[in-house]
């Protein structure tokens, strides 16, 4: 075991340097750390790693071998959705693939517009997600007309798992020029409850009665997730949104609770803003803000909001978290249904999603590698969709970020 | 005089059938200028004519208010617009059986004039009443806000050729204050969306496009999540639509107007919503355009009324300072002699705000500049009277 480890880190050339500069007790003093290292990273990882080594320098005189990957699959239930979504998953693939990203997928077309939703697919998406934990997955399209049934399929997904944060990261694109430029905040929206309770009725002919719900439970568990996610993520200010000015009860619950929960987290500040104002700030000031936290409307809001600003929904990823699911999405989440089957959607916030996925299952280094090979061609700015001002399509752009998982630099 | 007088009743006439002429006594059928609510919702008017002059209804309002109303009666006079003022100060008394209420003759003045102006109002926390604005929307039933907002050349802000107008259901849905706390720890706060308010909007934000020469409306909904409150407004607008050919008519998502409008604010023309939509999205127009201090705003109310207002705050901090910037209460002035078809007086003040601001000589602290209220209200008055 000793032997074959050891044989694995003279295999990375930067460290063979190192054990062979280093003359005399300092070499083997440093051999212990590295095997130690080498100990903490954990087995299948550092075989993950170093096969992607080897294929490399394989890959210049033959026929790429497929690393072995049987320990070390990890699967992933991918639900395309509507509109785009396909065709976006297809990049994800593709890049998954050229890059022998260890993650087999478990597909699932839900689509309420298509007529392929049922409870009972619901049922296998969330047996999936059961072993799985972690999905990936498109925009469900909601189709506007009432039939009877008030909650949408995206909804009930939400809700069945209890994905009750969402988080969106919304980082400007280093080569792509918007009017706010070096955006870098974080929005998080409850989105279990609040206006997207589905309650509505009729109290009387032309009188609609729509419930929006707000309770404490859920309100100090989303300030919990974002004064966690602040502290673990370094950041230094909360600002929770609301309109508490108007109402005065259920915003007012969820402003006080967010107010219980900071005072926990003395270190960082926590600041409160009115909606309105809010959106106003952001289109002429948005580098005020750190973490923004509110409940769900607010939330669909200034996601979209934000995610207009550093370039739309095309360029910005978002995750939802429960306490045992992720699922991993677009930040502004639309079908494009406009642009469907036109090879013209920006698949750059799908795989900059997907790309987190990796990370969250702890496969830093593809995840690394596939940020780093989207933001490149983003900042080369060659290969542009539409959305960004530029006439390549999908697949130029998929091809060109494959093209660019080769040049990471090796350490 | 005697003509004046003559003049006016004409006028009056006119407008009573659709129509407006200006002040040089042309016709100018693109300037039709029925701003006001549907046509067959039209009372016989009863304004106050004093030697010509029309009575409006000024509430000078709190901290700056009484400042930038100044300002403005300063640009009127400067204009020779034929307006009287008549000053009304508003507060909240109560009145018999606890009742909140804006005082007797503040109303009354109202009801007679039907056209007001208002500076900011302060709500005193903890006060107990609600706040003034919400009292005078119930009062007057002022169902419909309407905020053009327009790209002011010469002050820069990351957004150009901004020109839109929000219109915002104004008495109704998340707004309604009704909101129970269910046990401890639950509240749930009711949205109400009726028949009779969306359909009222809708068609008025159809006559509002009409009149003032806006080529579509677009209705902003969230009926993918809301299938039924947003599906009722949707269907309105829908309905408005069919009544209204002539102008184009789409339907878009709250959240993809959001995405779009700070994208490319400029696609964009009217765009009409349900209240706590028409909240957020009127003021992240006025983002786009440099803030509440230089945008105007208007409340259509029923039977005719329809207060013109600043929507900024009451600033204590520079009142009485003669800090303050009055372009937001000067534009929704304009705005209001647009709505009482006094379309020459309004391009002419207008253009004069707008040349002054370009010429950024004579600038308050807000825009950039470092004038005072009186000298940018001055620089305002000199274009004004050379425009004659």
């Amino acid at each position: 075991m000793y032997n074959s480890r050891q044989h694995v880190v003279t295999a990375s050339p930067q460290k063979k340097k190192y054990s062979c500069c280093i003359p005399g007790i300092m070499a083997a003093a440093l051999r212990g750390s590295l095997v130690t290292l080498v100990k903490g990273l954990g087995g299948p990882r550092w075989q993950q790693l170093a096969s992607r080594h080897l294929s490399l320098s394989a890959g210049l005189c033959g026929p790429e071998t497929p690393p072995s990957r049987a320990d070390t699959t990890f699967k992933v239930t991918m639900i395309p959705g509507d509109g785009v979504g396909p065709e976006l998953m297809t990049a994800v693939k593709e890049v998954f693939k050229a890059g022998d990203v260890p993650i087999e997928f478990e597909e699932f077309h839900l689509s309420e517009v298509q007529n392929m939703a049922s409870e009972e697919k619901l049922e296998q998406v969330l047996t999936s997600m059961k072993t799985n934990k972690v999905a990936i997955k498109g925009k469900i399209h909601a189709p506007m007309e009432y039939k009877g049934e008030l909650a949408s399929y995206e909804m009930k997904l939400r809700r069945k798992l209890d994905l009750f944060a969402n988080v969106v990261h919304v980082n400007s694109l280093p080569g792509y020029s918007t009017r706010h430029n070096n955006l870098d905040l974080v929005i998080i929206r409850e989105q279990t409850e609040g206006e997207y309770s589905a309650l509505e009725h009729e109290s009387v002919t032309g009188v609609i009665e729509c419930l929006k719900i707000i309770t404490r439970d859920k309100s100090r568990r989303i300030a919990k997730f974002a004064f966690d996610y602040a502290t673990k993520k370094g950041r230094n200010k909360v600002t929770a949104v609301h309109k508490a000015n108007i109402m005065k009860l259920g915003d007012g619950l969820f402003l006080q609770s967010c107010a219980e929960v900071a005072q926990l987290y003395p270190k960082i500040k926590y600041e409160n803003i009115i909606i309105d104002n809010c959106c106003m700030q952001l289109v002429q000031n948005p580098y005020q803000f750190d973490v923004l936290v509110m409940p769900n409307l607010y939330g669909n809001i200034i996601d979209n909001l934000a995610a207009g600003l550093v370039g739309g929904a095309g360029v910005v990823p978002g995750e939802s978290f429960s306490a045992e699911y992720a699922v991993f999405e677009t930040g502004a989440r639309h079908p494009f249904a406009q642009a469907v089957g036109r090879n013209i959607a920006n698949p750059t916030a799908m795989l900059l999603s997907a790309a987190n996925m990796l990370r969250h299952l702890n496969l830093e280094f593809h995840s690394q590698m596939v940020s780093d090979a989207v933001k490149r061609v983003i900042k080369q700015g060659k290969v542009r969709t539409r959305d960004l001002g530029g006439y390549s399509t999908t697949g130029d752009f998929v091809h060109a970020v494959v093209g660019n998982l080769r040049h990471r630099p090796i350490h | 005089m005697a003509t004046n007088v003559y003049r006016l009743q004409i006028v009056n006439l006119l407008r009573k059938l659709g129509l407006s002429i200006n002040d040089k006594d042309k016709i100018k059928p693109q300037k039709v200028s029925r701003v006001v609510g549907a046509l067959k919702n039209e009372t016989p008017q009863s304004r106050n004519f004093i030697r010509g002059m029309q009575t409006v209804t000024l509430i000078p309002g709190d901290g700056i208010g009484p400042e930038i109303s100044t300002a403005v009666m300063k640009i009127f006079e400067a204009a020779k617009a034929p307006i009287q003022w008549e000053e009304r100060n508003v507060t909240a008394i109560q009145g018999p059986g606890g009742k909140w209420m804006i005082p007797p003759d503040a109303k009354e003045s109202m009801d007679r004039t039907k056209i007001g102006l208002k500076g900011p109002l302060k709500t005193p926390i903890a006060a107990g009443h609600p706040s003034m604005n919400l009292l005078l929307r119930k009062t007057f039933d002022l169902y419909a806000n309407v905020r053009p907002c327009v790209s002011i050349e010469g002050y820069k802000t990351p957004y150009t050729g901004v020109n839109l107008v929000t219109i915002r259901e104004n008495t109704e849905g998340e707004y309604s204050g009704i909101e129970h706390l269910i046990v401890d720890g639950v509240v749930q706060s009711i949205k109400l969306i009726t028949e009779k308010a969306s359909e009222r909007i809708a068609e008025y934000a159809f006559e509002y496009a009409r009149n003032n020469q806006r080529a579509s409306v677009i209705a902003v909904h969230k009926a993918n999540i809301m299938r039924m409150s947003d599906g009722l407004f949707l269907r309105k607008c829908r309905e408005a639509a069919e009544k209204h050919k002539d102008v184009k008519f789409t339907e878009m998502y709250l959240d993809t107007v959001c995405l779009n409008m700070v994208q490319d604010p400029t696609q964009f023309d009217v765009l009409v919503m349900p209240n706590l939509y028409g909240d957020i999205l009127s003021d992240l127009c006025a983002g786009l355009i440099g803030g509440l201090g230089v945008t105007p705003s208007g409340n259509i109310g029923a039977n005719g009324v329809a207060i013109f207002e600043s929507v900024h705050g009451t600033a204590p901090d520079i009142a009485g300072k003669d800090m303050a910037n009055p372009t937001a209460l000067l534009l929704s002035a304009v705005m209001m002699l647009r709505h009482m078809g006094l379309h020459g007086y309004a391009n002419n003040i207008e253009a004069a705000c707008f040349d002054t601001i370009r010429d950024k000589k004579v600038l308050t602290g807000d825009l950039g500049g470092n004038s005072k209220c009186s000298e940018f209200t001055e620089a305002i008055c000199q274009r004004v009277r050379d425009m004659e």
